[in-house]
């Protein structure tokens, strides 16, 4: 009882997150009940509705199940906006220099390139880590900034659409990359396209990674005890740079699906991170915590995610709340999701002591 | 060449990079109270969003800069008792719930200046106060000694924040508690109380970093400050936790940017590499920790829940 009571925690803490939602609803003059109801309406609502709620949480479970991967190397990656954009850019690059290979070919390798636009971003923060005692949480925000400048530096100069300079328009946006490279549909004409699969597989890959392999047994030999790991002989400095090269791979992936993916397939810059990613880097973080550090618990928390960015639009039609709602709402459920944790040892100590002190009494 | 030295080494430049170094200041000041009782405290940039659009919005709608400055005070106080009760009573993990403070700051700010205010509309900016004799002083009297006075106020907060780290009883409680808050706290030194105050005081002053970046402005925009907090929490590293040493810090990137700006305006830098130039704080940064990384201790017990056994 006391087991199932403390995994109910987190659920609470996020009822609680959600009930301040509510009052947030409350205090820009919107009805709650019905801001409830214009929300689960637009993100499951209908056929493709729902598509759009899981190609939105696509690049949540990406970046998620690579914050999984980190966190259990005891490496902390905050860097997912600029892993996001560094996949993205590459992928981008090769679908420009590679316009007419066919899609069985280019679909994969846009895919791969943003895999490793990803891993080497995430590959630097962690040799900094590894071999220069650079503090990640730190290096990879910097990084972050670091990749939007370049992205806008790209996108305004050498990648920019030929078009656009022609206008004299100059709007920082790549020209329609090759059709070749977009993402097939999963269900013929429906916005559910192979990213949503790749981000499933990838969730899965992670756990299987993570507790099935020799690698993931040494990522989290050295996130459980780096001191213990060494004197077993595990190279510490190399599973940092790996545990975070994992991560910013899945990230950079996230990245190639966020354009392949797109409707409009093309890359734009609105000068911010989050006008490409659309935050993803910072919400999958917080689906990845939702989900208990767990990869394929981050499978269900990140719909549950892409559920909430989907229905925040259609807050913002119905009730004229604005979309940053769900920015702030995600982080009062990060804030009570890390708080409840020790809530949960807590009421951890008191059963023991409870059944300890039976014992006790039995035996007197 | 000599064009861009000319350029960099002007009065112009030296009186707006004390400017664009106050809000840097500030922030890093109070998280380097924070930090050296071992609370890393990655929120602030959503506190200083949060403080900048209250800021903001109290002075489109009251006229009253004081009173603006007062409200980013007192949002940087809620945050704070927020921030403490999640970090010294729940022991979360720090980084963490850093983020969350940050993505709600950005949400929030967001949220509720579409709701409220819309368009951007320009305030007035905390007037100039020239102090006499010293502001007539040939060349550095201008740059110096013609500012704001939340400006003054930022330089003169390093000094007293150093008294108070070095000094005070409660500087000394901070110290030790962010090297070892078992041994502190089992000499009779609340590590709870001394940390919860110390999260108050950084986010004081994280509150007050976002109203002095709105005011100076004299405009809100949604993610105004696009990454600053962050920068200024790495400043503290570079400084190596000495509030001097912060200083230092954030005069050197306020130059930079105010470097990269007057570039910017005498077209030296080239439109289309105004991109990479803009990079400059953040590679700067990674650059200093590498440099600084090993050669300066930091608390031990930084980013380390305290727990009463």
């Amino acid at each position: 009882m006391q087991r199932l009571f403390g995994a109910a925690v987190p659920l609470l803490a996020a009822l609680v997150a959600f009930a301040c939602g509510a009052i947030m609803l409350v205090a820009v003059g919107a009805d709650p009940v019905e801001g409830l109801r214009a929300l689960v309406d637009q993100a499951v609502g209908s056929g493709p509705r729902i598509a759009t709620t899981l190609v939105r949480a696509t690049p949540l479970l990406l970046v998620g199940a690579g914050i999984t991967i980190a966190f259990r190397a005891s490496v902390v990656n905050i860097g997912g906006e600029g892993q996001i954009v560094a996949g993205a850019l590459l992928s981008t690059i090769v679908a420009i220099q590679l316009p007419n290979l066919p899609g069985i070919l280019l679909v994969p390798l846009v895919l791969i390139a943003g895999a490793l636009g990803g891993a080497v971003w995430g590959a630097i923060p962690g040799a900094l880590k590894a071999y220069a005692s650079v503090n990640e949480i730190l290096s990879t925000i910097m990084l972050n900034l670091v990749a939007v400048q370049f992205m806008n530096f790209l996108l305004r100069g050498w990648l920019i659409d030929p078009l656009e300079v022609e206008r004299g328009t100059r709007i920082p946006q790549t020209a329609r990359l090759s059709e070749n490279a977009t993402l097939p549909a999963l269900i013929p004409g429906s916005r559910l396209h192979l990213g949503v699969l790749v981000a499933v597989l990838a969730a899965i890959g992670a756990y299987v990674l993570l507790w099935r392999t020799p690698l993931g047994f040494r990522l989290r030999a050295v996130g459980h005890s780096p001191e213990a790991a060494k004197a077993a002989g595990i190279p510490v400095k190399k599973s940092i740079v790996t545990a975070l090269a994992l991560s910013g791979s899945l990230s950079g992936l996230a990245g190639a699906i966020l354009v392949f993916g797109s409707e409009s397939v093309r890359m734009v810059t609105d000068g911010s991170a989050a006008g490409f990613t659309g935050s993803a880097g910072f919400n999958g973080i917080v689906a990845a915590l939702f989900g208990g550090l767990h990869p394929l618990w981050t499978i269900p928390s990140s719909f549950l995610f892409g559920g909430l960015l989907t229905g925040a639009t259609g807050l913002q039609r119905a009730l004229q709340v604005p979309a940053a709602l769900a920015v702030a709402l995600n982080g009062i459920v990060v804030i009570f999701v890390v708080s409840s944790a020790k809530v949960r040892t807590r009421l951890d100590q008191l059963a023991n002591a409870r059944s300890e002190m039976k014992e006790v009494l039995k035996d007197a | 060449m000599l064009e861009y030295l000319e350029a960099i080494f002007s009065v112009a430049v030296l009186a707006s990079g004390i400017r664009l170094a106050t809000p840097y200041l500030l922030a890093g000041l109070g998280e380097t109270v924070g930090q050296r009782s071992g609370v890393l405290n990655l929120g602030v940039d959503g506190v200083m969003q949060l403080s900048a659009f209250f800021a903001y919005w109290t002075v489109l709608v009251h006229e009253n800069l004081w009173l603006g400055i007062g409200v980013s005070v007192l949002v940087g106080l809620v945050m704070g008792i927020i921030y403490a009760i999640v970090t010294v009573f729940f022991e979360a993990q720090q980084g963490i719930s850093g983020i969350g403070i940050f993505l709600f700051g950005l949400g929030f700010s967001d949220l509720m200046f579409q709701k409220n205010v819309g368009t951007p509309r320009f305030v007035k900016s905390l007037p100039d106060v020239r102090i006499p004799v010293l502001s007539d002083l040939p060349v550095l009297g201008e740059a110096l000694f013609s500012h704001s006075v939340v400006i003054y106020g930022a330089f003169l907060l390093v000094p007293a924040v150093a008294w108070l780290l070095r000094k005070t009883t409660f500087g000394m409680n901070v110290r030790a508690v962010g090297e070892n808050p078992q041994a502190a706290d089992s000499l009779g030194v609340s590590a709870q109380r001394t940390r919860f105050i110390a999260i108050l005081i950084g986010n004081v002053l994280a509150g007050l970093a976002g109203g002095a970046l709105v005011l100076q402005l004299g405009v809100f925009q949604p993610n105004l400050t696009q990454g600053l907090g962050f920068i200024a929490v790495a400043l503290v590293y570079f400084g190596a936790w000495r509030p001097s040493g912060v200083m230092v810090g954030a005069l050197l990137y306020g130059l930079v940017a105010a470097s990269v700006l007057q570039l910017k305006a005498l077209q030296l830098i080239p439109r289309s590499y105004s991109d990479i130039a803009a990079m400059a704080p953040a590679v700067l940064t990674i650059a200093a920790l590498v440099i600084l990384a090993g050669r300066v201790k930091a608390p031990a017990a930084l980013t380390r829940p305290f727990a009463r056994h």
